[in-house]
């Protein structure tokens, strides 16, 4: 599903330049739930930025799904995050003045569906994350739990390839955080390949393979006996 | 253009930022509104300064006889001279297709009228039917002198406003009989003056029954001449120079008197008392010109800014709107599509009310240097497009840079 080799990634400070990433090599097969972790400026940010198709590498080759991702202009990247990808972030990052319906929809809204086709689909995965009488309450209206599983909702309802997740239990508590993984297994165990960052080794420990990150290189590349978030609650 | 997805999510955006699009819409309309307004008060004051100064503008020309001074074939200086019908019918008869306007006068300064028990003293003139356009007279009842009237040469009179408030008080004068030294004249009409109460006590009747009733024979005394506009001031001083070289030439010519005798034969050519007028009426029209682009520039300004914030206001939601499948021209699209269909309702608002309020109070106000208050449609329609026009061009710029932004970098937590 995915292939990369020898990425390199460094951003101008000023005058200095900062090496992120300093050849990096792994590929993830389709079906797998791999935590990426390493510490604050281990690059592993970066990397899940690089695979997300928001940022792009100095030098080295990447591929997703059969499709090389180089130099691709704004326009087919967003095109290719469109179909291929879905994302989770840390704070969110939901549309406050739109309901969870109209933001699990968006994704669906640049796919140019139809508004009445649009909202039943974002319905049923809102149903899905167990939101489905929370559809029409703003952002601001729901516990922090609550907007990860809309966030959730929406990356899944494009149908993409690749699920990315960017801390995303990093701004919940540990029930939450539990409840969110258990929603995030169940999307995995469905078939779907997950990529998470996380600092936290109770969160990686959820996943089928750590990858481990340090000053831009991967130092360990291990599979793991996975935990199921339901044995937590 | 035309999709209905989009204007879908445009009119969501607008229905959950109701500050944000009460911010915009009160800018825009705001603006031409105020834009609107100073037009038609500019339009208003130029409109009662043109009626002010009507009289002025149409460049009259004057002529009177006086005494020469110069021997001339034989005759001695110190002649007084005076015109007669064939002056008038020979410059009517040579300058015909220049002339706007044309009168003769005859006068009397002083004569009894008498109506009823009222009696004063007042001045009573022979006149054309043009004269109530050289007197720039207004006729308040009935009707002035006309052709038929010189023609049968009938003994109808013309009074002035003050005349009939003192001699008839509050009764209507219309087919009332007036005795004017000593002869019995019709009241037709009744005129106001702008000039002012003096020449509102003036008695008008038809030259030609003025000069047989009272004797005068062929004599007129002050030749009147107004001549065809022409588009500009320049223009209408060259025509009228020539025409005042040529009339003199051809009076003097006729009557005898030396081309260089200057106090024979006096012309008063108001034309370049115009000058002033199209002056003051092209300062006035430069000064609410002036105000009209700042203010404009002020609404471009004011538009540019809010363009401006709300970008910097939506660029996370930019960076989300990325992530996930937006192209950049479909995020420039959606803040202009959004801008533009904003200010052009408020713009729309705006000026309906300026106009409005342009309808409505306009005729209320009742000055005499304030007149008609009104806007070319088409203008402030123009206005409003430019206005239009600059928002989106103001919000483009952020909108494309805003849609440039790596969505990394749009999503950056605060």
């Amino acid at each position: 599903m995915i292939e990369i080799t020898d990425l390199h990634k460094s951003y101008k400070m000023g005058s200095s330049e900062l090496h992120v990433l300093k050849g990096i090599n792994f590929s993830i097969k389709e079906g797998e739930l791999v935590a990426i972790m390493g510490s604050s400026g281990s690059g592993k940010s970066t990397l899940l930025n690089i695979l997300g198709i928001l940022d792009e590498a100095d030098s080295g080759s990447y591929t997703l799904d059969m499709v090389p991702i180089k130099n691709l202009n704004e326009t087919i990247a967003s095109k290719y995050r469109n179909q291929f990808l879905g994302f989770v972030f840390q704070s969110f990052n939901l549309i406050n003045y739109k309901n969870a319906l109209d933001n699990v929809a968006m994704p669906l809204y640049y796919q140019g569906i139809k508004r009445k086709e649009r909202n039943e689909i974002a319905m049923s995965y809102l149903e899905k994350v167990g939101l489905a009488s929370h559809s029409h309450h703003l952002p601001n209206e729901l516990s922090g739990g609550q907007k990860q599983r809309v966030a959730i909702a929406r990356a899944m309802a494009s149908n993409p390839k690749v699920l990315l997740a960017d801390e995303p239990t990093g701004a919940l508590d540990t029930k939450t955080s539990y409840e969110v993984m258990e929603l995030i297994q169940a999307i995995n165990d469905a078939g779907k390949t997950v990529l998470i960052v996380t600092h936290e080794p109770d969160i990686a420990a959820m996943c089928k393979r750590n990858v481990v990150l340090k000053d831009g290189i991967i130092i360990d590349d291990k599979f793991v006996n996975q935990v199921r978030a339901t044995s937590y609650v | 253009m035309f999709n209905i997805e989009r204007w879908q999510e445009i009119f969501e955006a607008i229905a959950k930022n109701k500050l944000r699009t009460f911010l915009t819409g009160i800018s825009v309309a705001s603006g031409i509104f105020i834009l609107v307004i100073l037009l038609g008060v500019g339009k208003g004051l130029q409109n009662g300064i043109e009626k002010q100064f009507e009289r002025d503008a149409d460049g009259i020309i004057e002529v009177w006889t006086g005494v020469t001074q110069k021997e001339y074939k034989g005759l001695n200086p110190g002649r007084e001279i005076q015109f007669h019908n064939s002056d008038y019918d020979l410059s009517v008869q040579k300058f015909g297709e220049q002339l706007d306007k044309k009168a003769s006068t005859i006068n009397n300064w002083n004569g009894t009228v008498v109506y009823g028990k009222e009696t004063g003293n007042y001045q009573y003139r022979g006149v054309y039917p043009d004269y109530v356009f050289i007197e720039n007279a207004t006729i308040i009842k009935g009707r002035f002198i006309n052709n038929n009237d010189l023609e049968k040469s009938k003994k109808v009179a013309v009074i002035g406003n003050k005349l009939k408030q003192e001699l008839f008080k509050d009764k209507d004068p219309i087919g009332e009989e007036i005795n004017v030294a000593s002869i019995n004249f019709k009241v037709v009409g009744v005129f106001t003056d702008p000039a002012g109460e003096r020449e509102e006590t003036r008695i008008y009747l038809p030259i030609t029954t003025f000069q047989k009733a009272y004797g005068s024979g062929d004599k007129i005394s002050n030749l009147f001449y107004t001549l065809q506009k022409k588009d500009n001031y320049d223009e209408a001083l060259a025509q009228s120079k020539k025409f005042v070289a040529e009339l003199n030439q051809i009076l003097k010519s006729k009557n005898t008197i030396a081309p260089d005798d200057e106090s024979a034969i006096g012309v008063n050519n108001s034309i370049e008392d115009t000058k002033q007028f199209y002056d003051l009426n092209l300062y006035i029209r430069l000064f609410f010109w002036w105000v009209g682009i700042c203010t404009i520039i002020a609404g471009v300004v004011g538009v540019s800014n809010i363009m401006l914030i709300i970008v910097k206001e939506r660029t996370k939601e930019i960076g989300i709107r990325k992530a996930l499948g937006a192209s950049p021209i479909s995020i420039i699209g959606m803040i202009l599509h959004e801008s533009i269909f904003i200010t052009t309702i408020a713009g729309f608002i705006g000026l309906l009310m300026s106009l409005l309020l342009l309808e409505i109070v306009g005729p209320q106000i009742k000055s005499e240097y304030f007149l008609n208050p009104q806007v070319d449609f088409s203008i402030a329609l123009t206005t409003l497009v430019l206005l239009v026009f600059a928002g989106a061009l103001a919000g483009f710029f952020p909108a494309y840079r805003a849609a440039k932004i790596k969505p990394i970098v749009a999503l950056r937590d605060e």
